[in-house]
């Protein structure tokens, strides 16, 4: 019966250093159980979660892993998770999918030197950003080193029950697109449900609106107190946390800062070819710039998609209202700091930029957080969509 | 309760070798517990351990009778204090394991089953009660995993343990009082139905009189028993229910006294669920106790694609219309 279980189990199993050399998680410990699976040490396994579980009584997955540890000792296993009495199925394929989750996340290690396509520049004054991989039911954090983003922790998340791609208010899915963090509630502002705390980020953002989507209330939060984690699929729409873990994110969490990406999967790149991609919507960012300081309205423009949108205006408003205002100017002087630009996840070639705005004319004079869509049309980046970001 | 026979038998043996007075109390306090006489047998036990405080078969053998009358803090006291003073017998541990079973508690009964196995690394039973206190825990553990409320289900966890592990606290005392008859009979090296004559001459109580219990049944009267045992193995290894099902008499004593139509759909769900079933019948020994009873013990070997499982097992047979049929089905 050991090899079976050896068999069984070590489907799932992997040796993989871990990426962080703190304190192991519990993650990193039930990888450990595995491990010994993988081993045929199924006493020193069957030790491992028992103190796992003496640490963690909650969870779940832990329980089940003991569960078939102590039944191979009395019969042979015939599947991983071998609860013998009938229960629900998808709760017993609700753990399942988490351990291949967690144990894969584990195993599939970017490599060092690769960095997430969807980040293309981040500015001096965001020091995180959040890249969830709905695929791997993961949410990697990166720190700001110098502009370029560095995975320094990574955490199992639950998703929407449905899955991605949210368009409707209660369709219990995620929405993927580029988000950022809009506040923080405590614990104490919150029922049990949410566990530790949580950060609700905007959605439906600019472009979902554009799109049609609706719903609300998408938050990173934590986990009731009776469970260490949920299911890979199994929240409303929200992505959710163990109470640990959503305290370690919120430790990196800038209220109004922190980007959110949600996407299908994240897009291992190499540096080069992100460089690349950034300096050429750089060049672009820099020339519509300064074809606005040269106040030649016509070539302004042609920086805008015949699909621009702005908040109450198309295209044609655009340009008409800005002839007025741009003709009226003796000078322009447009500066532009602390950039940021990400990549939209499923849109092809689809940018969202922020920035400050230090705008100063002859007339009027601002300074404003301004967020565009940029978008390539025929090899050429143009803005789709321009307000306060 | 196999475990409770087992254990008991070993410390019996010592007993029926030393023919004192304390021998015979003890042997009179078994017979009494067969019979029920629980506080007839506490008392004769109490009277050898007046003389003999300390002596080992005396406590276990009260053990026994407070496991039986439900006194099982007393019970665990008297069984623990025995692994204290002689913790290289594996019998009071493996009985400790069985009460806390039973009272749920079964990772400290799994804790003594495995000083049970280490004190004697080839004892079956504690094994046998071990591999079911895993699946117990596994059972828990799972509960745990997938939030199901086993605070409910604690009771009747609790009850199918009593059937299973146990066979009934009840059988231990009928366990108790064949153990003389078994013993001897276990040291002939031959074989039941070739045994010559006379039949029937003792119908009843076997403790009594070992010698009876040797008398042989009718060579044909034993190998009909056989029969009837093989043709039962086959129809669950063909998981033939109905066939299966013919084979248990219409007083047959469920376990745990479940109606009959429980036990049965009980039984035909099992069967059902399992893709292949073997059973394997090693060593039978079959005593007549009459010509129309007889019970059968003999080893049993279940395989199915999901379930392995081997021990001792007991049938108590009767024949009726020309059939034998099941009345008791015990587990060991």
């Amino acid at each position: 019966m050991r090899p079976l279980l050896a068999a069984v189990l070590a489907a799932l199993a992997f040796a993989a250093p871990l990426l962080a050399a703190a304190a192991p998680t519990p993650e990193d410990r039930l990888s450990g159980v595995f491990e010994a699976i993988e081993a045929n040490r199924l006493d020193d396994a069957l030790k491992r979660v028992d103190e796992l579980i003496r640490d963690y009584p909650n969870f779940r997955l832990a329980h089940l892993v003991r569960g078939d540890l102590l039944l191979a000792r009395s019969r042979p296993l015939l599947t991983f998770g071998n609860v013998v009495k009938s229960v629900p199925q998808e709760k017993i394929d609700g753990l399942r999918e988490e351990a291949l989750a967690r144990l894969r996340a584990h195993r599939q290690r970017p490599g060092e030197d690769r960095l997430p396509r969807q980040v293309l520049q981040l500015h001096s004054g965001q020091k995180h950003v959040f890249l969830v991989d709905s695929r791997r039911s993961r949410l990697y954090v990166f720190a700001n080193a110098d502009g370029r983003p560095r995975l320094i922790a990574d955490f199992y998340v639950t998703l929407g029950k449905n899955g991605i791609e949210k368009t409707r208010e209660g369709d219990q899915k995620t929405p993927v697109g580029v988000y950022h963090v809009t506040g923080n509630l405590p614990r104490s502002k919150l029922t049990d449900f949410y566990g530790a705390g949580a950060f609700p980020i905007n959605y439906p953002n600019e472009w979902d609106k554009r799109q049609g989507r609706n719903g609300f209330g998408i938050w990173l939060h934590g986990v009731p107190s009776d469970v260490y984690s949920r299911p890979p699929r199994a929240s409303d729409g929200c992505i959710v946390l163990a109470n640990p873990d959503l305290e370690s994110v919120g430790r990196y969490v800038q209220v109004g800062l922190t980007p959110v990406i949600i996407a299908d999967e994240v897009e291992w790149s190499d540096a080069a070819a992100v460089e690349a991609e950034r300096a050429s919507l750089a060049a672009a960012i820099e020339r519509w710039r300064t074809d606005w300081e040269s106040r030649d309205t016509e070539r302004y423009l042609t920086h805008y998609s015949a699909r621009f949108a702005a908040p109450g205006q198309d295209l044609a408003g655009w340009s008409e209202h800005k002839r007025t205002v741009n003709g009226a100017k003796s000078w322009i002087k447009v500066g532009l700091s602390r950039v940021a630009m990400i990549r939209y996840p499923r849109e092809r070639d689809f940018v969202v930029v922020t920035f400050d705005q230090d705008y100063r004319s002859s007339g009027l004079s601002n300074t404003m957080r301004k967020r565009q869509y940029w978008v390539k049309e025929a090899e050429r980046w143009k803005i789709i969509y321009e307000g306060a970001g | 309760m196999a475990t409770l026979r087992q254990g008991l038998m070993a410390l019996c043996a010592c007993t029926l070798l030393a023919f004192t007075a304390r021998a015979d109390d003890l042997q009179d306090a078994s017979r009494m517990l067969k019979a029920g006489q629980h506080q007839q047998a506490l008392e004769r036990v109490n009277k050898v351990l007046a003389a003999k405080p300390r002596d080992p078969q005396a406590r276990f053998l009260k053990g026994l009778i407070l496991t039986d009358q439900g006194n099982t803090r007393d019970a665990i006291d008297i069984f623990t204090k025995l692994t204290q003073d002689y913790p290289e017998l594996p019998e009071p541990y493996n009985n400790l394991a069985v009460i806390y079973a039973a009272q749920g508690q079964y990772d400290k009964a799994r804790v003594a089953l495995e000083q049970s196995i280490r004190t004697h690394p080839s004892y079956a039973t504690a094994y046998e009660n071990l591999g079911d206190v895993y699946a117990k825990l596994a059972s828990q553990a799972y509960d745990k995993a997938l939030q199901i409320d086993s605070t409910n289900k604690g009771a009747q966890n609790k009850l199918s343990l009593v059937r299973e592990l146990v066979g009934g606290t009840a059988a231990a005392p009928v366990a108790i009082a064949q153990k003389p008859a078994e013993k001897p009979a276990a040291e002939k090296p031959k074989p039941v139905a070739e045994k010559p004559k006379p039949v029937a001459e003792k119908p009843k109580p076997v403790a009594e009189k070992p010698a009876a219990v040797q008398k042989p049944a009718a060579a044909d009267a034993g190998a009909e028993v056989l029969a009837a045992v093989n043709a039962w193995a086959e129809a669950w290894s063909k998981k033939d229910a109905d066939a299966y099902l013919s084979y248990y008499a219409k007083d047959f004593k469920t376990p745990g006294k479940e109606s009959r139509a429980d036990w049965e759909k009980g039984r035909r769900t099992r069967i059902g669920s399992a893709k292949v079933i073997k059973v394997a019948i090693g060593s039978p020994k079959v005593t007549m106790s009459g010509s129309n009873e007889a019970t059968v013990v003999f080893q049993q070997t279940y395989q199915s694609d999901t379930f392995k499982s081997a021990g001792r097992k007991t049938l108590v047979m009767s024949k009726a219309d020309g059939r034998w049929q099941i009345r008791e089905e015990k587990s060991s």
